[in-house]
């Protein structure tokens, strides 16, 4: 049969099939994304994509772009050079919970504080899926994992809020059963000025969702489904989630502050008058 | 091809090393940095903040040394020449990056003003304790090259030379500095832009399509692309084939490290830049690097004085570690003596690549000041006196 | 297709690659049509695989696609097939 799937040119089919297991939301999320990017307005060769080590981290090396695969939690600081390097570039981070809000995490505090010009897309499976299902800082309270075997006690990252409060321009949860909505969010994001932010909750049936016996990748999927409710520009304190508890989605925050690539022009330019030539990256 | 002239402060100055490193990044054609303070390299940032705007450089000050030593790898990658300074406790903190550098290939730049360590030990005070960390900090195997300035006027030229072995050779390349050479104020000499040699990122003439990110070719060394350009790469610290795609296996991750080993080994005649005196007809030889080869000096000349003959074989490069001149100048030397501001780092090495074929001493020193010439002098004195005389001809055999 | 009085046959088409295929399922369950089915057969994996059982309902709407994490399947409008 000659009749290709158009999300192909998107992917680097030489590496399919893919290490993710049957029923990941990954894959899922890498539609989503292939989706967002065909209509953001920006050509292929603008977009580059940064991932830390991980499930999640395997993203960039599947996608047909410039694709950077770093270190475990850096993704966003490699971002960071390589937006200030070449600004015309739309740089987008997609990593997992652990790497982005565990041994990551004040690099997303701080990007988001300067409102730096990236995307950051969360794929949270509250867990460490490539190490065997470990606790993260996103692990509900109760969840069972490898390293909280009796139940786990410590409360996680509201990772809205949090980016809410640390300063990101845009915010936005969806679960991976929302593949039409997180298309659009992460569009939207990418076509932001500053640090947006995406939360897609997917599916690890084989270790977060067999451990906790929320059953296969599909029962889980009918589970976000079932449990979430939309609720744009819902007040991000309010969004935390439960084990098994309801999902709240949606865009929650969405407003304008000049990023840090603005903030350094208009500084500069005040600085050194005509003798500031605005800084275009390094080429 | 020339410097930028954009960069270039061309003319004589009183700058101390960290100054003059910032200077020397600037000509090097360097426009981004990415650093975190600490004493005693905070000057080169402080400086590169105020310099950069105006030369259409990007400075940026980040939330720690990690970020910092991956932020210059995406510059890099943006096509960028990059780096990025601190001392030795930041430098502990940047050590995954040393490593994810070597396995991306990517040309940068690590400054290090070396301090006493360890832990926080002597922030404000000299040493030159990370010099096996320098070269085998990071896991995995991997080799990187290492320069160490003694003067801030050599600050300037060899942060130059880092950038353009960086590029040449693509490998991180530390600079060694220490809080002596950092903060020493001196005579330095800026060039004309005409008159300094800068060696350009080299890119791929190839298509989109046909470029493979790490096919090398017979230099070992492969060409470069950088985001934007059409070329949809792939890179990953993950072991790879020559696609830049990962590689899960014994064979692939011997030829992808055996590559970043021999490149440079197999070059280490052309990187390491050494300076001699006297080493021709010595029956000792001094082998010193950075700020303790000044003292050394002093040390020499007690000696000489006395009627020794006394060679001094300065490290510029100390990774890689010149081994055949050290074998060679074995074959005559009676005994080799190195003075370091730790308690033998390099002078392991020495050992190694000696084999026994001369005597070798240390001259430890925990560091927070230099040595007093007067140790140094009674090394030399000691060696002179206990190492036996060696007939060459049974040595030759 | 049901009433049978008006024959206009499908809008869309839906295209599996069997071999891509983990069997998770999202496809069959999400599928707003009804179309999809597992076949009883099994690829190279030893995955059940879907088939398209109601080919005519098929609207090209292609969330079978968007959901699919294998990029096994894909739904397309009829008119742009052919093209
Ligand atoms: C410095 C470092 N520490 C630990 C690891 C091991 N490690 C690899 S992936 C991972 C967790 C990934 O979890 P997450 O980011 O949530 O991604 P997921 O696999 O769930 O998609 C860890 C701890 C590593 N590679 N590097
Ligand atoms: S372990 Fe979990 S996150 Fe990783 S591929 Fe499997 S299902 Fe996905
Ligand atoms: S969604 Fe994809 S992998 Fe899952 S059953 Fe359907 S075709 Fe197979
Ligand atoms: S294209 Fe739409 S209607 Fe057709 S099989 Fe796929 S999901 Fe069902
Ligand atoms: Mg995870």
């Amino acid at each position: 049969m000659s009749r290709v799937n158009p999300v192909n040119q998107y992917l680097r089919m030489d590496r399919m099939p893919h290490i993710w297991c049957s029923g990941c939301g990954l894959g899922t999320t890498v539609n989503c994304f292939i989706r967002a990017i065909e209509n953001c307005g920006y050509p292929r060769e603008q977009i580059s994509i940064v991932s830390g080590i991980g499930c999640t981290g395997r993203v960039a090396g599947y996608l047909k772009l410039d694709s950077f695969h770093t270190t475990h939690g850096r993704p966003i600081p490699f971002a960071t050079g390589l937006k200030l390097a070449n600004p015309k570039l739309k740089v987008v981070v997609i990593s997992g919970d652990g790497d982005l809000f565990a041994i990551g995490g004040n690099h997303f505090i701080h990007a988001a504080r300067r409102n730096m010009d990236l995307t950051v897309v969360c794929v949270n499976n509250f867990t460490y899926g490539m190490t065997g299902g470990q606790l993260t800082p996103t692990t509900p309270i109760d969840a069972i994992s490898s390293t909280s075997p009796y139940g786990n006690f410590e409360e996680p990252f509201n990772l809205p809020f949090l980016a809410e409060s640390a300063g990101a321009v845009y915010v936005a949860r969806w679960t991976t059963y929302h593949v039409k909505q997180a298309a659009r969010s992460i569009r939207e994001a990418i076509q932001k000025n500053g640090l947006s932010f995406v939360e897609i909750i997917s599916p690890c049936p084989t270790l977060y969702g067999r451990r906790n016996k929320l059953g296969d990748g599909l029962a889980m999927m009918k589970a976000f489904k079932e449990n979430s409710a939309i609720v744009n520009g819902a007040d991000t304190r309010e969004v935390g989630l439960d084990f098994k508890g309801k999902i709240v989605c949606g865009k929650f925050i969405d407003r304008e502050k000049p990023s840090f690539l603005d903030m350094y022009h208009t500084t500069m330019a005040e600085r050194f008058g005509p003798f500031y030539e605005p800084y275009e990256g390094v080429q | 091809m020339k410097a930028d002239p954009k960069g270039v402060l061309t003319g004589a100055h009183f700058l101390d090393g960290d100054h003059a490193c910032c200077e020397g990044a600037l000509s090097a054609g360097c426009r981004f940095v990415a650093g975190y303070p600490i004493t005693p390299s905070t000057e080169v940032v402080e400086r590169i903040a105020a310099r950069f705007p105006s030369v259409g450089g990007m400075f940026i000050q980040m939330e720690d040394e990690i970020a910092s030593s991956i932020a210059i790898q995406g510059a890099v990658w943006g096509g960028a020449k990059a780096m990025t300074v601190t001392s030795g406790p930041g430098l502990s903190l940047m050590m995954e990056h040393v490593g994810l550098a070597a396995m991306l290939e990517t040309p940068c730049v690590f400054v290090d003003v070396q301090r006493s360590g360890p832990s926080t030990g002597l922030p404000t005070m000299p040493a030159q304790g990370d010099m096996m960390q320098a070269r085998w900090g990071s896991h995995g195997d991997y080799e990187i090259i290492a320069l160490c300035p003694n003067s801030p006027q050599e600050c300037y030229d060899l942060t130059i030379a880092a950038f353009n072995l960086a590029e040449e050779y693509r490998v991180p390349v530390m600079l060694m500095m220490d809080e002596c050479v950092g903060h020493m104020t001196e005579k330095v000499i800026i060039p004309k832009a005409e008159d300094i040699e800068v060696t350009p990122r080299r890119y791929t003439t190839q298509k989109p399509g046909k470029y493979l990110p790490y096919q090398a070719g017979r230099s070992e060394i492969p060409l470069m692309v950088k985001a934007g350009d059409g070329y949809l790469f792939h890179v990953t610290g993950l072991t790879h084939d020559e696609r830049g795609y990962p590689a899960m296996n014994a064979e692939a991750h011997d030829r992808c490290v055996r590559r970043l080993v021999e490149k440079i080994r197999n070059n280490a005649r052309r990187i390491i830049r050494l300076e001699e005196t006297d080493t021709a007809d010595a029956e000792v030889v001094v082998v010193s690097y950075g700020i303790t080869s000044r003292v050394a000096g002093k040390a020499i000349q007690m000696a000489r004085a006395d009627g020794l003959k006394v060679g001094h074989l300065r490290l510029i490069t100390a990774w890689p570690f010149p081994e055949k001149r050290l074998r060679t100048l074995a074959s005559h030397v009676k005994a080799f003596v190195l003075p370091e501001l730790n308690f033998g780092q390099m002078f392991l090495e020495l050992q190694r690549v000696i084999e026994g074929k001369s005597s070798c001493y240390p001259v430890p020193h925990a560091g927070g000041t230099v040595h007093e010439p007067e140790a140094i002098y009674q090394r030399i004195l000691y060696a002179a006196r206990h190492s036996r005389l060696k007939d060459k001809k049974e040595v030759a055999r | 297709m049901s009433d049978g009085k008006k024959s206009r046959g499908p809008r869309g088409v839906v295209t599996i690659n069997a071999e891509l295929c983990k069997g998770c399922g999202f496809c069959i369950e999400f599928c707003p049509s009804g179309v999809l089915a597992f076949s009883d057969t099994f690829n190279d994996k030893g995955y059940h695989t879907p088939q398209a059982v109601r080919p005519e309902a098929c609207t090209g709407c292609d969330l079978c696609g968007a959901y699919c994490p294998d990029f096994a399947i894909f739904g397309m409008l009829k008119e742009k097939v052919v093209a």
